[in-house]
């Protein structure tokens, strides 16, 4: 099945595959910092892992940025 | 107002683009914005409103300039290590442009202060560094009806979105402060230099262009990009109707004041093979 993942298109060989599945493919290392939208719509994060995707879903991930002045 | 023979002179480039002309550079020079925090962000957003002839600008930062700060603050000048932030900032903006009105805040935005700084101003820039000030400035924006400019940057990553009134709001993307022992900020986990400019350059553009009232804004868009790859994306970020502040059923009615993150990270929390952008 066919995921873009920002923007870029990514093959997957699983029959099934969640959101909190492709953030580990992704090596995305902790999902807290991470905000998914699913074709436009945000996921709750309690919901990463019973979210199923499916062929030519889109996905974003958006990371938690800080930065900025500091001390 | 008019314009003197020198300020003619002076934002002549401004004058002559059509789409800011005599009129456009009469709404900047009658404009006001709030810059909150003097940093890495706030830096160059200052220097580039300073110069293009913001009426008054407001700066917020309860900090002095330490040495780290001047890889990427360049407002702050080696001169200027233990000086106030705001100080060193106001006498730059001075040099830059004597038009330009500067008022100084040496604190920090807190829930019971912000209300009452950010209600004498256009547009708010946020150029903070952690996430219980963003979250109070996206908050207080939106009850305010005020728009602002939200900026984040890591390593050699940056992200901006604007936020006008009734478009999505920060909160829409990121519900909530992150779990605050994973947080890394500029000291803790780096940042180029030249990024912080980036963003803090399109954060005072933004700012502009609300002004003159010309062209899109980066409303209901994250502007994410990577600078190692030199990489830009422009994410649509539609509201959420889930979202705790401005969604169907809000939960959040009133500010708060979250909890300062101490600085007692660990750089490598963040594994700086993740991909940000
Ligand atoms: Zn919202």
């Amino acid at each position: 099945m066919k995921i873009k993942v920002n923007n870029k298109v990514q093959e997957l060989t699983e029959e099934r595959i969640t959101i909190s599945e492709l953030l580990v493919k992704n090596d995305v290392e902790m999902p807290e910092m991470v905000s998914v939208q699913l074709n436009g719509e945000f996921v709750k994060k309690e919901k990463f892992e019973v979210t199923v995707l499916k062929d030519n879903d889109e996905v974003d991930f958006l990371y938690f940025m800080g930065g900025g002045s500091l001390i | 107002m008019e314009f003197s023979d020198e300020q003619l002179e002076r934002y002549s480039r401004h004058i002559i683009l059509k789409d800011v002309g005599y009129e456009g550079q009469q709404r900047i020079a009658s404009g006001s914005v709030l810059i909150i925090g003097a940093g890495g962000l706030g830096a160059p957003a200052a220097l580039y409103l300073a110069a293009a002839g913001v009426g008054k600008i407001g700066i917020i930062d309860g900090d002095v300039v330490d040495t780290s700060n001047l890889q990427r603050q360049v407002i702050h000048f080696t001169q200027d290590v233990n000086k106030p932030k705001v100080q060193s900032a106001k006498e730059k903006i001075e040099q830059i442009n004597p038009d330009v009105e500067v008022v100084t805040f040496r604190k920090i935005v807190l829930a019971d202060n912000i209300m009452d700084i950010i209600k004498d101003y256009d547009f708010i820039l946020d150029g903070t560094d952690n996430f219980p000030a963003k979250f109070l400035i996206n908050d207080a924006c939106f009850f305010a009806k005020k728009a602002y400019s939200h900026g984040g940057i890591l390593r050699f990553n940056g992200q901006t979105m604007t936020y006008t009134p009734g478009n999505t709001c920060y909160r829409c993307i990121f519900n909530s402060p992150p779990p605050k022992n994973l947080v890394p900020t500029c000291s803790q986990a780096g940042v180029l230099g030249a990024v912080a400019g980036i963003l803090g350059t399109i954060q005072a553009a933004e700012v502009l262009k609300y002004l003159i009232g010309k062209g899109q804004l980066l409303t209901n868009k994250l502007l994410t990009f990577d600078a190692l790859n030199m990489q830009f994306r422009n994410v649509a970020v539609s509201k959420n109707r889930n979202c705790p502040l401005c969604g169907q059923q809000p939960s959040i009615r009133t500010l708060m004041n979250y909890e300062q993150p101490v600085c007692d990270i660990k750089q490598n929390n963040i594994s700086s093979g993740d991909k940000v952008c």
